[in-house]
């Protein structure tokens, strides 16, 4: 896939408190971005911020050249980057990593998002939507507001939620859903906390179901350049970067 | 534009990728037209592949990062079988980092790589604090120094860079060793604050020096320039963008057409104080 790097506009945000919708357009056309495939933002105008900041892709819109993210705000990098008004320009180098692998027709897909990601999990669904694919989501936070544009999530497929504090849907963690008791998956992807996508792979390797997560290890290039961001896998030190974000839990040595 | 940096290392312009920050090319080559730099620096490879160092390995600061790769690679014969094939015919130099924590690994490493055609020059990293033996113990003294590049040197016929450590007391006594001990050019990872002054000639006493270090734009490769620097090196700034390198390379000639330089070998040293 051809990478590009190029500023775009900010054409749309929608505030969510600690995070923030960034709907971008490009003056060029987009190159084809599978979902999984993150970008790397340009964080301008903070001084303590000097590498660009890896985000997952939310959305996008081929017609009308348009990104979406949807961004946590984490630290000053991505304080910066929600602070950002209608109108400015944001460069991004995109579109990188592998992405998840697609399922094929017929397949039943669990989707399992925790907190801010469940993020690159929309467009996947709208894609598997598109292959007439409905997925099934189960999405999990801490409490519901962590729950970003659930009633978009549910156009997208049969949607499940749990909660910490029980203030909607079960109460618990995503691997406690009784989703999991009523039925099965041919295939299971994950994106989340660390800790939430190591539950899941030990409950998904227990019903010996294929299951990917998406990583989120701390990047400098990007681009399989630096080998920062490396995961220790069957093959060792791959970075996450290039060979991921995406992997197969059985490369991982988890 | 071109500089001729000595034994057949032939630069179309002054910029190079640093090793490390480039990957082996082709991870940038959506983003700059390699026939644009004057040479990319690949991976530092050691004679026997390396895991390197654990995750994680690097750190943000407000003015770049520091980072603990550990000489992750593969090895010279994986890269002599699997990657040297994708990049030989690339359109510009392609100049390997060799690493090594014994005198041995640099002379075998080294004797393997001047089989390679299509490798004009082996850039030898005698500066890598991020390993136990990654070569700081031959790079801090004129001893080491004079000792790995001598040895190598009895074997390698092509150009032989030598990257040097900035933690050492004087970089210009260790820069000088090297030249000595047969070293075709040092690359300088710190600034030329420490460079050696030939009063008579008013010019650097190292003849051919790279300068390497937070180089971002033309103008941060000028300033290297005219303070002697033949060529530069462009590191963490191709994280930041991608296309950098070809950028300081139409930079830098721009700004040797804007000032009237004819050459851009005029530059060089040619600071006036």
């Amino acid at each position: 896939m051809t990478k590009q790097i190029a500023d775009f506009k900010l054409v749309e945000k929608r505030d969510f408190g600690r995070s923030v919708l960034l709907r971008l357009r490009s003056e060029q056309a987009l190159p084809d971005i599978a979902p999984g495939q993150f970008v790397q933002v340009r964080v301008d105008g903070s001084p303590s911020t000097y590498l660009r900041r890896p985000i997952s892709i939310h959305d996008v819109d081929f017609q009308q050249n348009k990104i979406t993210l949807l961004v946590q705000q984490v630290g000053e990098g991505t304080r910066h980057l929600a602070a950002a008004n209608l109108g400015d320009l944001i460069n991004m180098v995109f579109p990188l990593g592998n992405g998840f692998t697609l399922p094929e027709k017929g397949e039943n897909v669990l989707l399992v998002g925790g907190g801010i990601g469940i993020a690159p999990l929309f467009y996947f669904a709208k894609v598997l939507n598109d292959k007439g694919i409905k997925p099934t989501l189960l999405l999990g936070g801490k409490t519901e507001s962590d729950l970003l544009r659930l009633a978009d999530y549910q156009q997208l497929g049969e949607t499940f939620v749990t909660t910490e504090d029980g203030s909607i849907g079960e109460k618990g963690f995503v691997t406690m859903h009784s989703v999991w008791q009523k039925q099965s998956f041919d295939k299971i992807y994950v994106c989340g906390p660390k800790p939430m996508m190591k539950a899941v792979a030990k409950l998904a390797a227990e019903k010996g179901v294929w299951c990917e997560v998406s990583l989120e290890n701390l990047m400098a290039c990007g681009l399989g350049a630096c080998l920062c961001c490396v995961e220790d896998t069957e093959e060792g030190n791959v970075c996450v970067c290039k060979e991921g974000p995406v992997f197969n839990t059985r490369r991982l040595k988890w | 534009m071109t500089i001729d940096l000595g034994r057949g290392l032939v630069l179309r312009n002054p910029v190079m990728t640093a090793s490390g920050t480039f990957g082996y090319g082709e991870e940038y080559t959506d983003f700059v037209d390699l026939s644009q730099l004057g040479g990319i620096i690949v991976k530092g490879t050691t004679l026997n592949p390396r895991e390197g160092n654990p995750y994680p390995r690097m750190a943000e600061t407000p003015s770049g990062m520091l980072n603990c790769v550990g000489l992750q690679n593969k090895g010279v014969q994986y890269f002599i079988d699997t990657i040297y094939p994708r990049i030989k015919d690339f359109d510009t130099n392609v100049l390997l980092n060799l690493s090594g924590s014994t005198l041995e690994d640099y002379v075998k490493g080294a004797e393997m790589i001047d089989a390679l055609d299509k490798i004009p020059a082996i850039e030898l990293n005698v500066s890598c604090p991020n390993v136990k033996q990654g070569g700081m113990a031959f790079g801090v003294t004129c001893a080491g120094i004079s000792q790995v590049v001598s040895e190598v040197r009895k074997i390698y016929h092509k150009h032989l860079m030598v990257k040097l450590s900035p933690n050492v007391t004087n970089i210009a006594e260790i820069a000088l060793a090297a030249e000595a001990a047969g070293a075709d050019s040092v690359s300088l990872i710190n600034t030329l604050m420490g460079m050696a002054i030939d009063a008579e000639r008013r010019k650097p006493k190292l003849s051919v020096v790279t300068g390497v270090g937070g180089i971002s734009n033309a103008t941060d490769a000028v300033e290297f320039m005219l303070a002697g620097a033949s060529a530069i090196e462009i590191g963490t700034a191709n994280f930041i963008d991608p296309a950098v390198s070809a950028k300081v390379a139409w930079g830098i000639n721009e700004y040797c057409e804007r000032h009237g330089f004819e050459k851009v070998t005029d530059l060089i040293g040619a600071l006036e104080c």
